[in-house]
């Protein structure tokens, strides 16, 4: 109850700071619209071996990656404004409070999640034009991979930006961990695509399930085994990253 | 009010190094409604003596109790009970003051009507009403510091901990941040300060205690701290160096004088006496018995830096 409430707290206050700087829409925007409008489009002759006839073909495969993609990376950068808050004092100030310390790491967690939910959902829409068709309850439930993902991603940064606390030393270790990851989940191309030794080290990374759930939905597979396994394997590694990263939160504040 | 005993806090710089004992066994008892100021150079173990208190550190050794509530055993309990200032406060600045009041009382776990209305009266209080809705990036250094105590306050706490709060302020935001403190004690709070500065230290502190390498040295209010070393200080300007050792010759045997050398880089003594009143007099008559007239003869009071140099053989400014 206190936990909810103080997660309330802090993810208003959260979202309220979010809402007067909106330029981190635009800036978050403007990378994956790229690759819609600028990648996408190749994908068609290249996919054309794993049944893509038409761009929206290409689209339905190409899509539920990048959101993917953006799920993962915009939350694994998401330490860097909390290197900030630190630098400001502004946790500091928390941690004299009776707050909870779980509360503080997951309020800020969820306004990420929530920035990356509503940029995805603006890319959807956005490609719909260029031919993309998806259901609406494939969407929802698309949706909820995805801020898992990001819920994931989040707290994982958190818990890095406490670990490696300066912003020189924050973003090599970040991009090591973001790159595999990304590439070794098959958010560009499809992992069916690959030899069987990377199809095999792709099945132990915690964001392949996820990436492979969201394109058996965009499919419009929703009884697909990807779904299922999708979304209770992310499931599984999100709570496992919210409470390593919580735990490094309380212990290091205690 | 705050009790300590023997709390120590050590830190390993770097992973391997060896460890540097910040604080080294502090023994405090601030009394109820005090305002107590560790005073001491920086790097003496001031803000880590804070943050241990503050429930930020926890201590390597020794007990603490802080508003009744014992420090290792319930710091959840001693956080509802206690209000902390960080030096470098700790607002966000597209916040205005206003949010970061409501916030600050909600964390506290107060309701939001109860907020609003302790958000409001710390605005008037801390004399930011006219502000308090502009973003805190907007804010002078002066303003900052305001509603750093404001939120501080925001709660009510029983005891307030500032570290060195006055850092970086013009002299009358300064004194208002003093005059701001002094009225928070006539509310009955209790504050533990940390400062390096001294004028400070003397102008708002009942009490004082000395830090210097991790541990307490001495402690006392300012007037204690300085009878306790030197009584006064007189210097007596003369006309030459010629005069100067003679002068010498016929005061170091008078009773009153406890020390005496010669000034630094001009002709005449400086003296230390038990008191001036009685001293000058005294002075002045074997002056003339010696035949020698005085330039000018100029009474110092022993400041605080007299008080840390006799105990750590250190100017605090230069510490």
């Amino acid at each position: 109850m206190k936990l909810a409430r103080d997660t309330w707290l802090v993810y208003q206050r959260q979202l309220l700071l979010m809402a007067r700087s909106p330029a981190w829409l635009a800036v978050g925007l403007l990378q994956p619209l790229c690759y819609l409008l600028l990648f996408a489009p190749l994908l068609t002759s290249a996919l054309a071996a794993s049944g893509a006839h038409s761009t929206a073909d290409a689209y339905r495969i190409y899509v539920p990656g990048l959101l993917s993609a953006l799920a993962v990376m915009g939350g694994l950068f998401t330490g860097f404004t909390l290197l900030g808050e630190l630098h400001a004092g502004v946790i500091e100030r928390s941690r004299v409070t009776p707050v909870s310390r779980v509360a503080l790491l997951l309020g800020r967690a969820l306004r990420e999640t929530t920035a990356l939910l509503v940029q995805s959902l603006l890319i959807a829409v956005l490609a719909i034009p260029f031919g993309l068709t998806v259901g609406l309850t494939d969407l929802l439930l698309a949706m909820a991979l995805l801020a898992l993902m990001a819920l994931m991603a989040s707290s994982v940064s958190y818990g890095l930006a406490l670990l490696v606390p300066t912003d020189a030393a924050l973003g090599p270790v970040v991009n090591t961990i973001a790159q595999p990851l990304a590439l070794l989940s098959g958010t560009l191309l499809p992992i069916a695509l690959a030899p069987a030794w990377l199809r095999t080290a792709a099945s132990w990374n915690p964001c392949y399930w996820g990436v492979e759930g969201m394109r058996a939905l965009f499919a419009g597979h929703l009884d697909a085994p990807e779904v299922w396994r999708g979304l209770l394997l992310t499931g599984l590694m999100t709570a496992l990253a919210v409470a390593w990263a919580a735990r490094l939160f309380a212990r290091r504040i205690r | 009010m705050i009790v300590t005993k023997g709390l120590r806090k050590s830190f390993r710089p770097r992973r391997g190094a060896a460890t540097v004992d910040a604080v080294r066994g502090i023994d405090l008892n601030v009394a109820e409604g005090e305002i107590y100021g560790l005073l001491g150079p920086n790097g003496a173990g001031k803000t880590t003596t804070l943050r241990m208190l503050a429930t930020l550190l926890a201590p390597d050794g020794g007990e603490a109790t802080v508003a009744g509530a014992d420090l290792r055993a319930e710091p959840g309990e001693v956080r509802r009970r206690i209000g902390y200032v960080a030096q470098g406060g700790g607002t966000t600045d597209q916040a205005t003051a206003r949010e970061e009041l409501v916030l600050q009382a909600r964390m506290y776990g107060i309701r939001k009507a109860e907020a609003l209305q302790r958000a409001e009266q710390g605005l008037a209080a801390f004399d930011l009403a006219e502000f308090g809705d502009r973003p805190c990036k907007t804010y002078s250094g002066g303003q900052r510091r305001r509603l750093d105590l404001a939120l501080g306050v925001v709660h009510r706490p029983r005891v307030l901990f500032l570290d060195e709060p006055t850092v970086g302020l013009d002299p009358r935001s300064r004194a208002q941040v003093w005059s701001e403190v002094r009225r928070l004690r006539e509310q009955g709070m209790t504050v533990l300060i940390t400062t390096h500065y001294l004028d400070e230290a003397d102008a708002l502190c009942d009490r004082i205690g000395i830090v210097d390498h991790g541990g307490i040295v001495t402690e006392g209010t300012p007037e204690q701290l300085k009878q306790e070393i030197s009584g006064d200080a007189v210097t007596i300007g003369l006309p030459g160096a010629e005069d100067t050792a003679h002068a010498e010759r016929a005061l170091a045997e008078l009773p009153c004088v406890q020390r005496l050398e010669a000034l630094p880089g001009q002709d005449g003594l400086r003296l230390h006496v038990d008191s001036a009143a009685t001293a000058i007099p005294q002075l002045l008559r074997a002056l003339a018995a010696a035949g020698l007239e005085p330039d000018h003869v100029q009474l110092q009071r022993p400041s605080l830096d007299d008080v840390f140099l006799a105990l750590t053989g250190r100017p605090l400014v230069h510490a």
